[in-house]
């Protein structure tokens, strides 16, 4: 094992180590980051959720944007699968619908990026629990 | 494919591994790898996430999910459910005890709401047996610090400015420990940790060794470098094997990157720390005995001072912390002295982690902030007491604290307030008493563990402490008196003031706490030959409602030494005499006719 020999060799070993523990350090503070949760029950699964999933995280990554994708279960809105909630800090969710791997890409640049709303938002119909 | 999509942390604790947790992470790993999921799946064993009572604990990230009571049968479950088909496992999730629904995500737990992790700040987050975990969140940051950058006295200055007390139980300023150690002159010095935790109940020491060793490690030193020292020695109890692992683990790891051993980054700072084995004696637990103990010698306390701090181990001066104080160290070097003491209260700074045990729904470990109150830590983080029962004390510092009543319940808790109110903080340990203990009986177990585990050097404690557990022992058999209750009290006072070690110094404490606020119990022991929580079974007396029995002789042909006597169809009777008071005739009886006076 290579030795760590000055504390900068120390800092840039972190670095490095950093992105091993990403997922568990926003885990553990969702609420200061962009939250995309993606729906994959059966029924968005089989519209593709996975891959969108997919795309979310990798495009995240490479862009270097700190956002935590998470899957949930059924939202409800089967008719529009692959559906997408993405929460802002501090601002409310919007339910996206109808979202593939091309629309996950222009959700990032458009409302992720840019703030700006992209069509099939999906009227908010429900609470959620943590607002109780 | 081919990012990790979650993290699963599953708990390596003592606790959950008693109840199988290694199989758990085993089926994982095996499972993960089978169904080809380890490029999205990541299973991790962590330290000790505090909430022993429903272990063994998997907690899903990043989504917080927190399964509860995992056997090794449900990981096919969890994989199939929760990763690929993204539902959460119901039944394994943890119930809020009060409102029946099942709590999907930790951040809702209230067990978790009040708790401030510092100490604990790793333990149930990441693997302690990889080094590359800690060094991700910071680890060994704080020491590449203050070698680089910061002199011995700075650091001393921001330890002092931090407000740390030791967390073993004596509250002593830790910057000012660290100072004076500094202060004298000599060509050796020792680090050293004390990690012989004994009190029944307590476990805060080792669920840090267990979760985070590398913390205690960096602090270790960190004050090698303050106090001139190159060599640090942790004393470690024999019974604390998973610990003991682990910290071995650490420390070859360490030694592997260079940050322990010679010249450390480059700076020209050599440190090594050993690792010394305890046989379990608590006494032992008090630093003069824990330094004989390591020396080869009989683990006996010796007057102070000198303190260790002039002359410790060998004669050298010695920085003796307690584990858990090590901890806080490397946050607060790195976080700064004003975050530190921005936390707590006004004389007590940051947090103190408890181990809470007894009658108590969540059983586990907490780290809270100082100033909070026992209402807060026992009602809302502990869950209230089991089975609904009532509140009656609560035992904080081990057999040297007192017991804490309903009174007390809205006291913040630090140092100052805990010795005020007749308790002390101790090293952590808070056991939970309900209406059925009763205190004569708590305070003579306290007592009569004192009473094994005294060196015997001094007499007060070694023969003071056996006529204490005698007294107790005679009342709790019905046969005391009222002058014993003055014997008790005046006996306690003479062993805390002539005892040599600080544990004969505060042994009477149970006693003097008991009967300062359950005067009334004692009284009903001795006078009215009553134990209200029929704990004590010799005031105990199964008597038979002549009113109620048939005489149909079935509990005298239960009885197991004819403690019965009685004709066929006319009422029985009880020799109180012969009772043993095994409870088989009340068991037997079909028409209610036994009962307990």
């Amino acid at each position: 094992m290579e030795k760590i020999k000055t504390l900068a060799d120390l800092k840039k070993k972190q670095d490095e180590l950093r992105a091993k523990i990403d997922l568990r350090e926003k885990g553990n503070t969702p609420e200061q980051h962009i939250q995309v949760k993606v729906a994959m029950a059966t029924c968005g699964i089989a519209s593709g959720a996975k891959e969108v999933m997919e795309t979310f995280i990798e495009e995240f990554n490479k862009r270097n944007i700190d956002a935590v994708v998470t899957q949930t279960g059924c939202m409800g809105y089967c008719y529009a699968e692959p559906t997408v909630e993405i929460t802002k800090p501090g601002q409310e969710p919007i339910t996206f619908g109808y979202v593939d791997v091309k629309k996950a890409s222009k959700l990032i640049d458009k409302y992720i990026l840019n703030n700006e709303l992209v069509d099939g938002i999906i009227p908010v119909n429900y609470q959620s629990i943590d607002k109780i | 494919m081919g990012k990790i999509k979650y993290h699963m942390l599953v708990c390596g604790g003592t606790g959950c591994h008693a109840s199988a947790s290694d199989e758990v992470l085993k089926n994982f790993q095996k499972l993960v790898l089978e169904q080809g999921l380890d490029s999205e799946v990541q299973v991790i064993k962590t330290g000790c996430f505090g909430f022993c009572e429903k272990g063994p604990i998997v907690k899903m990230l990043p989504d917080n999910t927190f399964y509860t009571q995992v056997k090794p049968e449900d990981c096919q479950e969890i994989l199939n459910e929760h990763i690929v088909k993204g539902r959460k496992v119901k039944r394994l999730l943890y119930v809020n005890p009060e409102t029946k629904e099942p709590i999907t995500d930790s951040k809702h737990m209230e067990f978790y709401r009040k708790q401030i992790r510092i100490a604990l700040r790793n333990c149930g987050f990441i693997n302690p047996e990889n080094i590359d975990e800690y060094i991700a969140r910071d680890g060994y940051q704080a020491l590449g610090k203050v070698l680089t950058e910061m002199t011995p006295e700075a650091v001393i200055g921001i330890m002092k400015q931090s407000g740390l007390r030791g967390r073993g139980g004596g509250g002593f300023p830790t910057g000012l420990k660290w100072e004076i150690t500094r202060a004298v002159k000599a060509d050796q010095k020792y680090v050293v940790c004390n990690a012989d935790e004994g009190d029944p109940g307590a476990f805060m020491d080792r669920s840090v060794l267990e979760g985070d060793p590398h913390s205690v490690l960096e602090a270790m030193a960190i004050n090698g470098y303050c106090t001139g020292a190159d060599k640090g020695l942790i004393y470690i109890r024999a019974e604390y094997p998973l610990a003991v692992e682990r910290l071995k683990i650490a420390m070859k790891q360490a030694r592997e990157y260079g940050l322990l051993g010679k010249d450390i980054m480059g700076t020209g700072f050599n440190f090594d720390i050993e690792i010394r084995y305890g046989a379990g004696a608590f006494v032992c637990g008090e630093e003069t005995a824990l330094i004989h103990s390591m020396e080869g010698l009989r683990g006996e306390p010796t007057v102070k001072p000198p303190f260790p701090s002039e002359s410790g181990y060998l004669g050298c001066p010695s920085n003796v912390n307690n584990v858990e104080t090590y901890a806080n160290v490397p946050a607060i070097i790195n976080k700064g002295a004003e975050w530190f003491s921005s936390i707590g209260t006004e004389r007590s700074k940051g947090t103190k982690v408890f181990a809470l045990a007894g009658k108590i729904n969540n059983v586990g470990l907490i780290e809270v902030p100082m100033g909070i109150t026992l209402r807060e830590v026992i009602f809302e983080i502990g869950g209230g007491i089991k089975n609904d029962k009532k509140f009656k004390a609560v035992q904080t510092g081990g057999p040297s604290g007192g017991m804490l009543t309903e009174k007390d319940l809205d006291t913040p808790i630090d140092y100052d307030n805990l010795i005020a109110a007749g308790s002390m903080m101790g090293s952590g340990g808070m056991i939970v008493m309900d209406e059925d203990d009763c205190m004569v009986s708590m305070a003579k177990f306290y007592l009569e563990f004192t009473v094994e585990e005294s060196c015997g050097k001094c007499s007060p404690c070694r023969i003071g402490n056996k006529r204490l557990s005698e007294i107790l022992e005679k009342i709790t058999a019905g046969n005391g008196t009222i002058e014993d209750l003055d014997k008790l009290r005046n006996l306690s006072q003479v062993i805390k003031d002539t005892s040599l070690c600080g544990l004969g110094q505060t042994s009477p404490n149970p006693v003097l706490s008991s009967l300062n606020n359950f005067k009334d119990e004692y009284l009903e022991h001795v006078t009215n030959k009553k134990c209200r929580a029929g704990n004590c079974k010799s005031l105990m007396q199964y008597i038979i409602n002549a009113e109620n029995c048939i005489g149909c002789t079935l509990c005298a042909r239960n009885c197991p030494v004819n403690a019965i006597s009685g004709d066929r169809k006319q009422p029985h009777l009880i020799d109180q005499e012969k009772c043993i008071k095994c409870g088989a005739c009340m068991e037997k009886c079909k028409f209610n006719a036994i009962f307990i006076n």
